[in-house]
């Protein structure tokens, strides 16, 4: 199946013994969820590489570890939802349909990238699927998901947009006017925070004063949920329920996905603020390993199976990175052609 | 003449104030276009903080003149996503200086959304920001802060002078696919003028020669119009022909009509009510300096006029003293054309 249709499996074919989070996802489905977690960690390796090769200039936010947590919220979205995006975007990017040749190509600052290599890693948008942008400003997707959910509302569609943001983007400013004003006006939107501990070095439990993310959705009436982050069916149990509420008019709910990002804030990072052994304990968590040996135990797939997977989206990877690095590079003459709209 | 300008039939016109004129347009708007909509703090029930948006809640419902909670962050950010997801979005600003805390959304995203996405994306909103001094409401309710968004690449700034430009202006903007910025006067809401019944544009980025004259050219925008306009008459008594040119647009800027101008009289006092120091005045004059031809009919140094290096008073007089008023240019200019003291 083609790895960016998350079609739903006319057949499901769970098994005894799984978890309701688990149950509730088909084969096919799972197939499509597993693709997509594969690409964005091959994506991000591979940027990595090229990074430290020299193929490439400025810097990345990867995230690399947070798959699960990428994937599981956008599961249960259609493809004419909308997504608002983070920094550390590339994940939700690939998750929501994206191609990544596309992708790696303005990542390499190129032409035929999504943006035409004016946006680069932190600025991808892939509007026709309904990604409406990574963004550079912590929090700032927060409140234009208000104004794509009054538009939603007002063009009477049963779209919703889920917005993703980290833990840092909870204490601007933006966090709460945008919760509050898309909580008065019931607004069809999924608010995503992305607690992956950290905001650059800032330790969440020191900038917080309660113990969750989540626990701030009261302030707001309404609900506010936090869920294993590296656990995919439950972050896909967790998605599905505020989806359905947003979409039904039921108006907006907050999940927090508890991870971790394995890499550095950028490439800057020297991980000062925090000890190898709290890496390698998020590590031995890996949300891929997590979903595959589940997945095995109960005999969705087998090894060889799941190998082809993999392997499939390296392949995939591979020759996204050679689109990008044969595109061509923007025309300078061309400098000025988009700072406005005529 | 230009044609906008040209004075209809009798019967197609009525007298209509400043904020009656920016009324009426939103409501043709409203009434042509059901992608439109108004929204800000008091601009329903109470009809906004100027009265400009009046009775519109009651003519259009509260969903489309929605009234909203004190949160300009988060407002501006809803009109950029209303405007990237197909709707028109008008946000009044209650009084300009609130700007200050909608920044981020105004300069990060509206304004480059297009660029970084490469083109693929269009973000037609307008916001409308009543600003200026002379109401004795001090140093956070008076400023004049245009030439900040007329630094900004993306962004479009306007300064309607009279109540025909505010209805054609505001019509341009709403039609305009690129995010438009709309300082309107406070001081301006009252004065009355001759507006076309049905609705029309003004074009942005087109000055507008609002007196003809041989000896001097005073540039001014909104409010300093009128007191230029009010200074030529003065002038003329003396014998100096003075030509006023009406900017209407800061971003784009006019520079052929000024050119123009300048080479006639080679004399220039630019009027501003925005702190002169780095203002648009320097900007003017810059491009003068620059274009070998309009530099080479100087007959003399330019002059700026613009506001004090200092916050707007409290103090009537102070407050008076702190921007350019009509006996300023009078004085300015006189001396620039050779009359009066040398």
């Amino acid at each position: 199946m083609d790895a960016r249709t998350l079609s739903v499996d006319p057949q499901p074919v769970a098994q005894a013994g799984e978890r309701p989070e688990l149950a509730a996802l088909d084969t096919g489905t799972l197939r499509a969820a597993l693709t997509r977690m594969h690409l964005i960690r091959r994506f991000e390796e591979t940027a990595e590489a090229s990074y430290m090769r020299g193929l490439i200039h400025g810097t990345m936010h990867l995230s690399i570890g947070q798959e699960a947590s990428a994937v599981g919220s956008i599961l249960p979205l259609r493809r004419d939802d909308y997504i608002l995006s983070t920094h550390r975007g590339h994940g939700h990017c690939i998750a929501k349909g994206a191609d990544p040749a596309l992708m790696l190509a303005e990542f390499f600052g190129k032409e035929n990238g999504y943006c035409r290599g004016r946006g680069g890693s932190m600025h991808i948008a892939d509007i026709e699927g309904g990604n409406l942008g990574a963004n550079g400003i912590v929090g700032g997707g927060l409140p234009i998901a208000v104004g794509v959910g009054m538009s939603i509302r007002m063009q009477k569609q049963d779209r919703v947009c889920m917005v993703f943001f980290g833990d840092g983007a909870t204490n601007e400013g933006a966090f709460h006017e945008a919760l509050n004003m898309a909580s008065i006006w019931k607004l069809p939107i999924v608010f995503v925070c992305e607690n992956n501990k950290y905001g650059m070095s800032m330790d969440i439990a020191l900038a917080m004063a309660v113990p969750n993310v989540a626990d701030r959705a009261s302030a707001y009436a309404m609900p506010g949920v936090a869920v294993d982050g590296n656990d995919l069916p439950a972050v896909a149990a967790a998605a599905k329920l505020a989806v359905d509420r947003a979409r039904e008019g039921g108006g907006p709910s907050l999940i927090e996905c508890k991870t971790y990002r394995w890499r550095g804030h950028s490439k800057s990072d020297r991980n000062l603020y925090r000890t190898k052994e709290e890496i390698d304990v998020w590590r031995k968590r890996d949300p891929i390993r997590l979903l595959e040996t589940e997945l095995a135990a109960h005999g969705r797939f087998d090894a060889a199976e799941l190998a082809a997977i993999e392997k499939a989206a390296a392949g995939e990877i591979e020759a996204a990175l050679e689109f990008a690095k044969s595109s061509p590079d923007p025309d300078p003459s061309q400098l000025t052609r988009d700072v406005y709209a005529s | 003449m230009p044609a906008e300008l040209a004075a209809p039939s009798v019967a197609d016109t009525k007298e209509l104030s400043y904020a009656e004129a920016i009324r009426e347009g939103l409501a043709q708007a409203m009434e042509a276009d059901p992608r439109v909509f108004l929204f800000g703090e008091d601009v329903g029930v109470y009809g906004g903080a100027f009265g400009v948006s009046g009775d519109l809640l009651k003519r259009f419902g509260p969903e489309r003149v929605i009234d909203t909670p004190i949160s300009e962050l988060g407002l501006a950010g809803a009109a950029v996503g209303a405007a990237l997801t197909g709707m028109r979005p008008v946000l009044e600003i209650q009084f300009s200086d609130f700007v200050t805390l909608a920044m981020e959304q105004i300069v990060n995203q509206a304004a480059k959304i297009r660029f970084m996405f490469g083109g693929k994306a269009s973000v037609p909103m307008v916001v409308r920001l009543p600003g200026g001094s002379g109401t004795g409401a001090a140093g956070q309710h008076s400023q004049s802060l245009e030439a900040w968004f007329a630094h900004v690449p993306g962004l479009k700034v306007v300064q309607p002078s009279t109540p025909h430009d505010a209805k054609g202006l505001l019509l341009a903007a709403i039609d305009d696919p690129n995010p438009v910025l709309i300082f309107e006067h406070k001081l301006l809401y009252k004065t009355k003028g001759t507006v076309p019944s049905a609705p029309y544009r003004v074009p942005i980025g087109k000055a507008v020669v609002r007196r003809e004259g041989r000896d001097v050219t005073i540039v001014a925008a909104s409010i300093m119009t009128l007191r230029a306009l009010a200074a030529a008459e003065r002038l003329a008594q003396e014998g100096i022909d003075a030509e006023v040119i009406d900017l209407r647009s800061l971003r784009p800027i006019d520079f052929a009509t000024i050119a123009g101008s300048v080479r006639k009289t080679g004399r220039l006092v630019v009027v501003y009510e925005g702190v002169k120091t780095m203002g648009i005045g320097a900007e003017i004059a810059a491009q003068v300096a620059e274009d070998d031809d309009v530099f080479r009919a100087l007959k003399a140094p330019i002059v700026r006029l613009g506001g004090a290096d200092s916050p707007i008073p409290y103090n009537p007089v102070l407050e008076k003293a702190t921007v350019p008023q009509e006996s300023d240019i009078f004085t300015a200019a006189r001396k620039l054309a050779g009359g009066g003291e040398r």
